[in-house]
């Protein structure tokens, strides 16, 4: 089991990622499926942008077209951006705290797997009578009514996949608060450790409404419940509560752990100290809890009235202050320093505007008799294509160039990212600019056509014209990572030379329990002390060496995955196959075994000996 | 660094031109041309908003740039090690209040419009003799057209809306199906028709629509509700108040219109009534709740099926076969009608539909 780096078999290296606890294993679990689903998410919106190229187009059907809008909105959120993040957070944040692996390795790898199966359950429905049409947030009134089973597929598989984030939140949550080394206190943790602490928390309080509310869709579509039919005395607009009461934390979920990679990349890159590093942290908890005051607003044509209207749009409003704070904190970090404009600098840099550009858009939203005229129009569709994809978007483009060395021990190239970034950043603006005018011109969103001489046709061809750059980028993006690959040339610990924090103190290749003996954490950018004070080292050990307990790998947590994905088809066709009902319980039974054995069965892991330790030589400094 | 600066010059300049070169858009669509005091006072929450908003943007592109500028690597050298500065209190307390200042006078105009446009207490206002003074229209969006009752006049229209000018008019909201959106840009912003409830609001209007390029506002549906959302437009006609009232009098006397005088209408008539009568009504005068759009001013429109050219062809073709035009519409194809067992129209039934149709109308 602690074989290191020895040369193996497919099948080996297969078994060994299906049973992995490691979380550095699990982050590469992690972007390799959210990659792949953000691809198939970036098709979906490249088929809407052909489809809106011009006036009267006939290259998809109407129906179809809402399939598309649903699956390009539902993956990019749930499949590519939080799975990406979760990455990002499993290859950095242990590290950076200064722990061996995080709280509950078992949970982390549960997570994946139930976010990997939730996500092929859902695009399944692409093969299996078509995909969910009512839009990613599927208002209950046409979700209810939607033929065939594209809803199904889209309550069960968020389910399914929500669970796993659930409990990737509670980990992270755990971990940070209780896997700290000595001298990591709360306010030395670096901001991508903050940023994905409090992001945890609000998956924490903010999937459970989601969690109910598909529930309540599981059973109205397949088990004959009323809670949303009107004539039968349901209400239809408690799921729009309950999906936003989860929908706006959820953007905050993203964003806040995007504001945390772009923190560490200007300070390295500035070669200087996060300016202002407790305003940052208190702005962030702040936008977090904020951030559960302002659901409704995006509700304000619902007919909520004028008190709760009047109420969420100062809330709303309210929420511009952190986000300022945070700002003006990465301009003062980067004023007076030393900046190098490498590829994950650039992306920090671009990213400002453009969030800028989509924070004030957002504060004009607010006003709610405003947004009575911006809801739903093309508006809102490049308001928040400005803060999700100029921010989280461009934040983790940032981070897979940044953290990708520590991932992989090698180096992205720096002129194709450049290339890249240029491109994508280019055909951002060039697509969603134009698209605010488009709104203000009258144009509502979600429409698969448009009749020509409305004033839409032009600047729908631009904004159509913009996104192929996107595409070049991200083409470019993977010609990139296939030739790093290809070649893999080591770069070795801290290759930015710039590293401020605790993850770029390890040598290269990460051994795989992390740290021989835990640091001692004897301030902010632990690192940059350590190499100031002339440390080779790069840390200083709290601990002799010893034994190292560690987990078992474990198949068990696929395996409970895979039976809530089988027992997911029993639901989807209950009442319509005789074999649904037997095939839910199979599903069920397979879970409930897995879980069991892993009850009853003491897994009680391994340790590492003393002996070992020393006469390994693991990674080079 | 001066051609990146002639470069930007050169960007902001052609976006400067294109955003003139478009204008404001249509005037009977774009809500930067506003049709009404509504649509007014949220085009000046959006002028007071962009203009707090474009100051900002402005502070922090200002910093930002130099920032950029100042302080590159390539310029200070590669072993400068910067000053590592913890922050600074008063910098941190001038980018929280001054911003806090700034939403505070967004908010003040935000909160009272917010109030102002949900009064609807003029709905209910009467004259001396116990009439209502307000036009209400009750609003029933169906999947993919909008039928307009007007519950104090007792008559009832479909996909064109008419309403009076230079007053308040009241609209109740509903949807028949599932939750759609009334949408009026040129007029204002929209509010949702729920399936649970009725959302009531008001907007006005300044001048009579027949100075508009096609003579009418443009109205959408704001709410996604299936395939062909996007297709569920009407139009808006706006009268003065007195060719309004001649409206609602001809609407009422709609009921007893004149046989029509061709014979190929007097067969269109003939079959209309067997087939079609069972969904559309062909009498302005009633009550809102028909299963298919109220036809007796479909000669007066300005589309067939809400979004195609209003003419002849089209409206052969859309009868012939609306799934073709509007998928996922609930009007039969003509075969499928339980007296037609099967059998498509004929190209001469069709004519004589369509010249019967087009028969229809209140207006001279």
């Amino acid at each position: 089991m602690s074989s290191i780096a020895q040369k193996k078999g497919f099948g080996a290296t297969l078994w060994d990622y299906l049973t992995t606890v490691d979380h550095k294993k699990i982050a590469i679990l992690y972007l390799i499926t959210g990659g792949f689903f953000f691809i198939v998410g970036g098709i979906e919106a490249m088929l809407i942008r052909i489809q809106l190229l011009k006036p009267d187009n006939d290259f998809v059907a109407a129906g179809l077209y809402n399939e598309i809008i649903t699956m390009h909105g539902t993956t990019m959120i749930f499949l590519a951006a939080m799975p990406l993040l979760f990455g990002f957070m499993n290859a950095a944040v242990p590290l950076q705290i200064g722990a061996r692996d995080v709280a509950f390795p078992f949970l982390n790898s549960l997570g994946f797997w139930m976010f990997f199966f939730g996500g092929i359950f859902l695009n399944l429905s692409w093969f299996l009578g078509g995909a969910p049409d009512a839009g990613w947030t599927s208002y209950a009134s046409l979700a209810i009514s939607s033929p065939g089973h594209g809803i199904d597929f889209y309550a069960l598989g968020l389910q399914i996949s929500g669970g796993g984030t659930l409990i990737a939140g509670i980990n992270f949550l755990v971990t940070i608060i209780n896997m700290r080394a000595p001298g990591m206190t709360y306010m030395r943790m670096p901001l991508f450790t903050w940023t994905t602490f409090v992001a945890s928390a609000l998956i924490l309080f903010a999937f459970p409404p989601l969690t109910v509310g598909l529930f309540l869709m599981i059973f109205d579509r397949m088990f004959g419940a009323n809670f949303f039919d009107h004539t039968m005395g349901g209400n239809t607009i408690i799921w729009e509560h309950l999906f936003w009461i989860f929908g706006h934390p959820e953007v905050y979920i993203l964003i806040l752990p995007a504001f945390g990679i772009f923190s560490e990349i200007f300070s390295t890159f500035s070669r200087k100290r996060l300016f202002g590093y407790s305003a940052m942290v208190f702005a962030t908890v702040l936008i977090g809890f904020l951030g559960f005051m302002v659901w409704a607003h995006h509700m304000f044509t619902t007919g909520m009235g004028a008190t709760a209207n009047a109420i969420f749009a100062v809330a709303t409003m309210a929420i511009a202050v952190p986000t300022g704070v945070k700002i003006f904190n990465w301009l003062l970090t980067m004023w007076g320093g030393s900046i190098k404009f490498t590829t994950p600098m650039l992306y920090a840099v671009g990213f400002i505007p453009s969030f800028v550009a989509g924070g004030v858009t957002g504060v004009m939203q607010a006003s709610a008799p405003l947004d009575y005229q911006l809801h739903d129009s093309y508006f809102i569709v490049a308001h928040f294509h400005y803060v999700i994809v100029g921010g989280v978007v461009l934040g983790l483009l940032a981070g897979l160039h940044y953290y990708w060395p520590l991932m992989f021990n090698t180096m992205l190239n720096e002129a194709m990212g450049k290339i890249t970034f240029w491109l994508f950043f280019l055909g951002f603006h060039l697509t969603f600019f134009i698209q605010h005018f488009l709104g203000l011109l009258g144009m509502p969103r979600r429409v698969f056509t448009y009749g020509e001489d409305q004033g839409w046709d032009l600047f729908n061809a631009i904004s159509s014209y913009g996104a192929i750059f996107m595409a070049a980028g991200v083409i470019v993006l993977v010609v990139n990572i296939v030739m790093t690959i290809a070649k893999n040339v080591p770069v070795g610990r801290d290759p930015w030379g710039d590293g401020r924090t605790l993850e770029w103190a390890i040598p290269q290749p990460v051994p795989f329990y992390n740290f021989k003996q835990i640091p001692l954490v004897r301030g902010l950018d632990t690192y940059w002390i350590e190499k100031q004070e002339g440390n080779v080292e790069g840390m200083t050990y709290a601990e002799p060496i010893g034994d190292i307990h560690m987990p078992n790998n474990s198949i068990i947590p696929f395996i409970m995955s895979l039976g809530l994905f089988v027992g997911a088809f029993g639901a989807l066709y209950n009442g319509e196959q005789p074999w649904a009902i037997p095939v839910l319980g199979l599903g069920l039974i397979i879970t409930f075994a897995a879980m069991a054995t892993r009850s009853l069965k003491d897994d009680l892991g391994y340790h590492i000996h003393k002996e070992d330790l020393l006469n390994e030589k693991g990674g080079k400094h | 660094m001066m051609k990146g600066l002639k470069k930007w010059r050169l960007f902001s300049m052609l976006t400067a031109l294109m955003i003139f070169l478009a204008g404001c858009g249509d005037e009977h669509l774009s809500t930067l041309t506003p049709a009404g005091q509504v649509g007014r006072d949220q085009l000046n929450l959006m002028i007071l908003s962009t203009a707090i908003m474009v100051l900002v943007i402005i502070v922090v592109m200002i910093v930002y740039i130099i920032a950029i500028m100042k302080f590159r690597r390539s310029k200070l050298g590669e072993d400068f090690i910067p000053k590592q500065v913890e922050g600074n209190h008063t910098l941190e307390i001038i980018w929280t209040t001054v911003p806090i200042i700034l939403l505070l006078i967004l908010t003040v105009p935000t909160v009272i419009a917010t109030y102002e446009l949900a009064d609807t207490k003029g709905m209910d206002k009467k004259d001396e003799n116990g009439n209502k003074t307000a036009v209400t229209v009750n609003v029933e969006a169906n999947l993919y057209w909008w039928e307009f009752e007007y519950p104090d006049l007792g008559i009832v229209t479909a996909q064109e809306l008419v309403v009076p000018t230079g007053e308040k008019v009241y609209f109740n909201l509903k949807a028949a199906d599932v939750k759609h959106s009334f949408w009026i840009p040129a007029a204002g912003g929209k509010l949702d028709t729920n399936v649970d409830n009725i959302n009531t609001f008001f907007l006005d209007f300044d001048n009579p629509s027949d100075s508009l390029e096609d003579g009418v506002f443009y109205g959408k549906c704001a709410e996604l509700c299936g395939p062909s959302h996007a297709l569920m437009d009407f139009k808006v006609k706006t009268l003065d108040r007195e060719d309004f009232n001649a409206w609602v009098e001809d609407m009422k006397a709609s009921a007893d219109q004149a046989a029509p005088e061709t014979a190929v209408a007097q067969e269109g008539q003939e079959i209309f009534e067997q087939s079609c009568i069972s969904c559309h009504a062909v009498s302005g005068a009633g009550t809102a709740g028909s299963v298919g759009p109220n036809l007796a001013t479909f000669g007066d429109r300005n589309r067939v099926a809400g979004f195609l050219e209003h003419n002849e062809e089209n409206i052969k073709a859309w009868i012939n076969d609306p799934q073709e035009f509007k998928p996922g519409n609930k009007m039969p194809q003509p075969e499928d009608l339980p007296k037609r067992n099967g059998k498509e129209l004929t190209d001469q039934e069709l004519t004589a539909l369509t010249e019967y149709l087009m028969g229809l109308s209140v207006e001279e």
